[in-house]
């Protein structure tokens, strides 16, 4: 990091003063570890059995919380497939030359843009039954999950096609092209090709976000470890709580990372090849990666 | 709307309720935030690393498990928030802190180097420069992210109703279960009622947007 223009590399005596203040800083870090281990350790939390718990077949306990996963990964899955293609239907909507369709797809995007995901998904859950929709924990996750992101995705596809470079619109249209040809054949592509990393973090959020499911009583991964802690404290108090809830956020934690890791190594790619060149100066906005969508009115 | 002016009180506290979950997690998170992305641009290697560990960690972990860790995890090491409404703000600040870091960090990068430069070659320290050069020039250009993050922290909020805070969300839920019929009304004025956060904040980050852009 000897580049960056913030500051000088640093000299001798800033190296030494930078040493006494790591040492210092890190035996705070490790009295603050050594705090909580010790506390845990009093709580008895760090027994090798309660962790055995964790790995032990006989408890069952892998058996549920892979179930919990695979429940998590369903949903995240259906909801990805569904809200890609919806959204990447709402962008060629929202960008149509017809105002009854522009105008109609502006309103449905920004409006489940700006509404909360929790509310989105207990809309469903709660009124979509009392007009006959039959409805599950699970349909109304995805349900929920697909409405909210393909509304993000729709922007994301919209800002991707408006960033081709006009030229090859307009030699589309010079070679003869139509519109539906103009957009599948020369538009789309290069525009999914620029936003590919930004479409991967997008679904990154979609798959953190399925935790929601929790709240509505899908039985995903934390709800998964919640359930096995109520069942684990009927039989033998609270003993397994803590262990069950660290190992559930753990596996959020590496699954997420792995996507986040694919969503670069995509980026990297898509910046190597030459054809999209240009994909290095789509910076990925802050807001898509947080989860919470945009500004409700899609200047973002 | 008789229904609703009924459960008007409801209504209005859960409303201030999602509002000033949403303002005082958004200074925490605004504050610890600017720590940390002057932390990731330092000199000091470790407190890069520190720093990058933390944003990693957040961006990738659900808010859900965040919320759950700090409601239920830390019982473990004899540490307890004083209120639920404490646990939310504790949840919803850490996590949106990685965000403000990261979108910050951008804002950073996209000043022009000539600049800190400049402050070096004026004799300024690091902190000197952060502080008096760069990041005022960095926080013009990151409104409009920066306002993203606020409002995508504002709908955020509503994670909160599954843990015991009577915000917009569980007043919508507490409502439902009570009056079936009713439904849609309920669903609007909650709706409504974050509407009212986000619309405005939307505009207001536009003339900000507007006021302070750098032109360049």
């Amino acid at each position: 990091m000897s580049t960056s223009v913030l500051f000088d590399v640093p000299g001798p005596r800033a190296r030494r003063r930078q040493l006494v203040g790591t040492v210092v800083g890190g035996l705070v870090v490790a009295a603050l570890v050594g705090l909580a281990l010790w506390r845990l350790a009093a709580n008895g939390q760090l027994e090798p059995d309660r962790w055995a718990v964790l790995f032990d077949p006989a408890s069952g306990v892998p058996q549920a919380l892979w179930e919990g996963l695979l429940n998590t990964l369903a949903v995240a899955a259906v909801g990805m497939v569904l809200a890609t293609v919806l959204g990447a239907l709402l962008a060629v909507g929202r960008l149509s030359d017809h105002a009854w369709v522009r105008i109609p797809v502006g309103v449905v995007i920004e409006l489940f843009r700006a509404v909360p995901l929790l509310i989105l998904i207990l809309f469903c859950l709660l009124f979509l039954p009392t007009v006959g929709v039959p409805m599950t924990a699970f349909r109304a996750l995805v349900l929920g999950l697909t409405l909210y992101n393909m509304a993000v995705l729709a922007e994301i596809f919209r800002a991707g096609i408006l960033s081709v470079d006009r030229g090859q619109r307009e030699a589309a249209f010079a070679l003869g092209m139509r519109k539906t040809q103009v957009m599948t054949l020369v538009l789309l592509p290069q525009a999914v090709r620029r936003m590919l990393p930004v479409l991967v973090a997008q679904l990154v959020v979609l798959l953190k976000d399925s935790s929601l499911g929790f709240i509505v009583g899908y039985v995903e991964l934390l709800r998964t470890a919640r359930s096995l802690v109520e069942f684990f404290n009927f039989s033998f108090g609270s003993q397994y709580t803590f262990q069950l809830y660290v190992a559930a956020g753990l596996i959020y934690i590496v699954v997420n990372v792995a996507l986040s890791q694919v969503a670069r190594s995509v980026e990297k790619r898509t910046r190597r090849s030459a054809k999209a060149a240009a994909a290095a100066d789509v910076e990925l906005p802050a807001d898509v990666q947080m989860g919470g969508g945009g500004a409700p009115t899609g200047q973002a | 709307m008789q229904f609703l002016s009924d459960n008007s009180d409801l209504l209005w506290s859960a409303f201030l309720t999602t509002l000033s979950l949403a303002v005082v997690s958004g200074l925490c998170a605004l504050v610890l935030g600017t720590l940390l992305a002057g932390m990731r641009v330092s000199p000091v290697p470790p407190l890069r690393g520190l720093a990058t560990f933390y944003v990693e960690v957040f961006r990738n972990t659900p808010l859900t498990v965040v919320f759950f860790f700090l409601a239920f995890g830390i019982v473990q090491i004899d540490l307890q928030f004083p209120s639920r409404f404490l646990t939310a703000v504790a949840a919803l600040s850490l996590y949106t802190a990685a965000f403000v870091c990261e979108a910050l960090r951008s804002g950073i990068n996209s000043v022009p180097p000539g600049q800190a430069e400049a402050a070096r070659a004026l004799g300024l320290t690091f902190g000197q420069s952060l502080r008096q050069v760069v990041l005022p020039q960095a926080f013009r250009t990151v409104v409009p992210p920066l306002g993203n993050v606020w409002i995508a922290l504002a709908k955020n909020t509503s994670i909160a109703a599954g843990f015991a805070v009577t915000d917009l969300t569980a007043a919508l839920q507490r409502l439902a279960n009570a009056n079936a019929d009713q439904l849609l009304a309920v669903f609007a004025a909650v709706v409504a009622g974050y509407l009212v956060i986000t619309l405005p904040s939307a505009w207001l980050i536009r003339v900000v947007e507007n006021r302070v852009a750098i032109v360049r």
